[in-house]
């Protein structure tokens, strides 16, 4: 494994019960790589995110971030986590904390900064994510959109060297999609580090450098993102695509744009 | 009859029951009686001002002094209730059944000849005897509730407490408690109406003059005014502190009940 190398992967396995939900994913993304897992619902994507925090404890296999070995019972996960931001696709900002608080908590509690320091930091993202003005709200008085954006600027208040995005614009009303997939380009062009389940295929063909398509637990086919969602060799890619980029289309599999 | 006759006789026979049950009341009832002994003015007046500087005072006392404690050791049991250490799961099963199933009266017995026997040579506070019954009754109930509160705060909470680098720990007192407070702030407010009305009990821990509460200090004053309105008047002071309560908790059912959804979700 290089120096470079930030997040890796390997031989994992998850079941829930009986259910096999990853059956030996290997993944490896490279500092300042944006890659996209795409899949259709069900393929163990979520699982597998969640798994490189230890959201889920895999069963069996090796996940390292920034060379730590997270599987290894004795790393300090709290630690480790840190430097790992997560993005959910239900946002899940802290109800009870106005929108400044919910950026400042984890940077007092966790990393102890001062309070100053702490606002200092959490109004910069909040400018990045364009909701400076909105720092006095609470969550429930915010658009999906806007909510989803404080969740980013949330996790890029904790400084983290990855970022990891579960369907993100998932629940969002589709005119609110451009200005969260707007905040992720742009940490894309500074150079973030970003593993991004999605199903916004324009996005993943523009922004990532990597996309890895997934079915049944494994993943089936990764590459160039021209390569795979412009020209898939499977048939499972082929027939997802076809499903997702023309959701009415109901003949053969053709997934050309 | 069609469905519009029905309804309007239906109707008309319950209001003539009400009638009938009124008037039977109205005739058989010893007024005069009834209104020499609840209202007599003169045996009113002379409750004034001790009923309020001292009997209510001390109600309010003893039911603030019950709740703190109440509220402490419950939000511990829930805790205990929620813990991956078995023999605190079950310690606090065994707490709150325990104090669930026992009439208040037992225990305020139970503390006020157990502490003297656990502790000799103390001599028994009779403040602290009452926050210890009052607490150790409705830390019961309220470890439950609190529980459920806890519990009905979203996973997703968690998670991004989890994933921001906070321990468990922190997450639950940070992001957790909180917001189980706001969920359970109505049902506790029906904890404080229920235990307003316990401290009555008091009376069982031999309270000097100057230590009671409404109840007991209305059934004191029955026997010097030879009246029945000094009940009255320390029912009517009860009412002072639970209405207002009652209020206070149905806005509270109204803000955070429906309402807001914590997390703020989808
Ligand atoms: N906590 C869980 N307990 C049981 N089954 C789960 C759990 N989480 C996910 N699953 C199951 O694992 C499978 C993969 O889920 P997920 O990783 O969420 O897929 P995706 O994100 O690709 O839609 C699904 O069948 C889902 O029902
Ligand atoms: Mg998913």
């Amino acid at each position: 494994m290089s120096d470079n190398t930030v997040i890796e992967v390997s031989e994992l396995h998850k079941a829930f019960g009986d259910l096999q939900v990853l059956r030996g994913v290997d993944l490896r993304v490279e500092r300042g790589e944006v890659v996209c897992i795409i899949g259709p619902s069900g393929s163990g994507k979520s699982t597998l995110l969640r798994c490189v925090n230890m959201l889920e404890q895999p069963n069996a296999g090796r996940v390292s971030v920034d060379g730590v070995d997270l599987t290894d019972p004795d790393v300090d996960i709290d630690a480790a986590r840190r430097r790992i931001g997560m993005v959910f696709q239900s946002f899940n900002l802290f109800g009870h904390l106005n929108v400044l608080d919910n950026l400042t908590v984890a940077q007092r509690k966790v990393l102890k900064r001062d309070k100053e320091n702490a606002e200092t930091v959490a109004r910069a993202n909040l400018t990045k994510v364009g909701l400076s003005e909105k720092e006095k709200s609470f969550p429930n008085q915010l658009s999906g959109g806007q909510q989803q954006r404080v969740a980013i600027a949330r996790a890029l208040s904790m400084d983290p060297d990855v970022m990891l995005f579960d369907e993100p614009t998932s629940a969002l009303d589709p005119e609110l999609v451009g200005d969260v997939l707007g905040v992720m380009r742009q940490l894309a062009d500074e150079g973030m580090t970003m593993l991004v389940v999605t199903h916004e295929m324009q996005f993943a063909r523009d922004v990532a450098d990597k996309v890895l398509f997934m079915d049944g637990g494994v993943i089936v086919e990764q590459g160039d993102p021209e390569q795979v969602i412009g020209a898939p060799q499977h048939e499972r890619t082929k027939s997802f695509l076809a499903r997702v980029l023309d959701p009415t289309h109901h003949g053969p599999s053709d997934p050309a744009l | 009859m069609t469905r519009r006759q029905r309804a309007s006789a239906f109707r008309a026979a319950q209001y003539a029951l009400l009638l009938v049950i009124i008037l039977v009341f109205a005739f058989t009832a010893n007024w005069t009686q009834l209104r020499h002994s609840f209202f007599n003015l003169e045996a009113a007046a002379k409750q004034f001002p001790d009923v309020i500087t001292v009997a209510l005072k001390n109600t309010i006392v003893y039911t603030v002094l019950g709740f703190s404690l109440g509220l402490a050791l419950g939000l511990v049991l829930a805790l205990m209730r929620l813990s991956s250490v078995g023999p605190y799961r079950w310690f606090a099963r065994a707490y709150i059944e325990f104090f669930r199933g026992l009439p208040a009266l037992l225990i305020f017995i139970a503390v006020g000849t157990g502490i003297p026997l656990a502790f000799p040579g103390t001599s028994l506070n009779r403040n602290v005897a009452i926050m210890v019954s009052l607490g150790i009754i409705s830390a019961a109930y309220m470890a439950e509730t609190i529980r459920a509160g806890i519990q009905a705060v979203p996973r997703g909470q968690i998670e991004a407490a989890r994933s921001l680098g906070m321990s468990p720990g922190r997450a639950m007192i940070t992001i957790v408690i909180p917001q189980a407070f706001r969920i359970v702030l109505p049902p506790l407010a029906n904890e404080l109406i229920m235990l307003t009305k316990d401290t009555s009990l008091a009376f069982l821990l031999a309270t000097t003059p100057d230590q009671q509460e409404l109840a007991q200090f209305a059934r004191q004053a029955l026997n010097t005014t030879q009246s029945l309105t000094p009940i009255l008047v320390g029912g009517l002071c009860y009412l002072v502190i639970t209405i207002p309560l009652s209020l206070v908790q149905q806005r509270l059912e109204r803000r955070f009940g429906a309402g807001v959804k914590p997390g703020g979700g989808v």
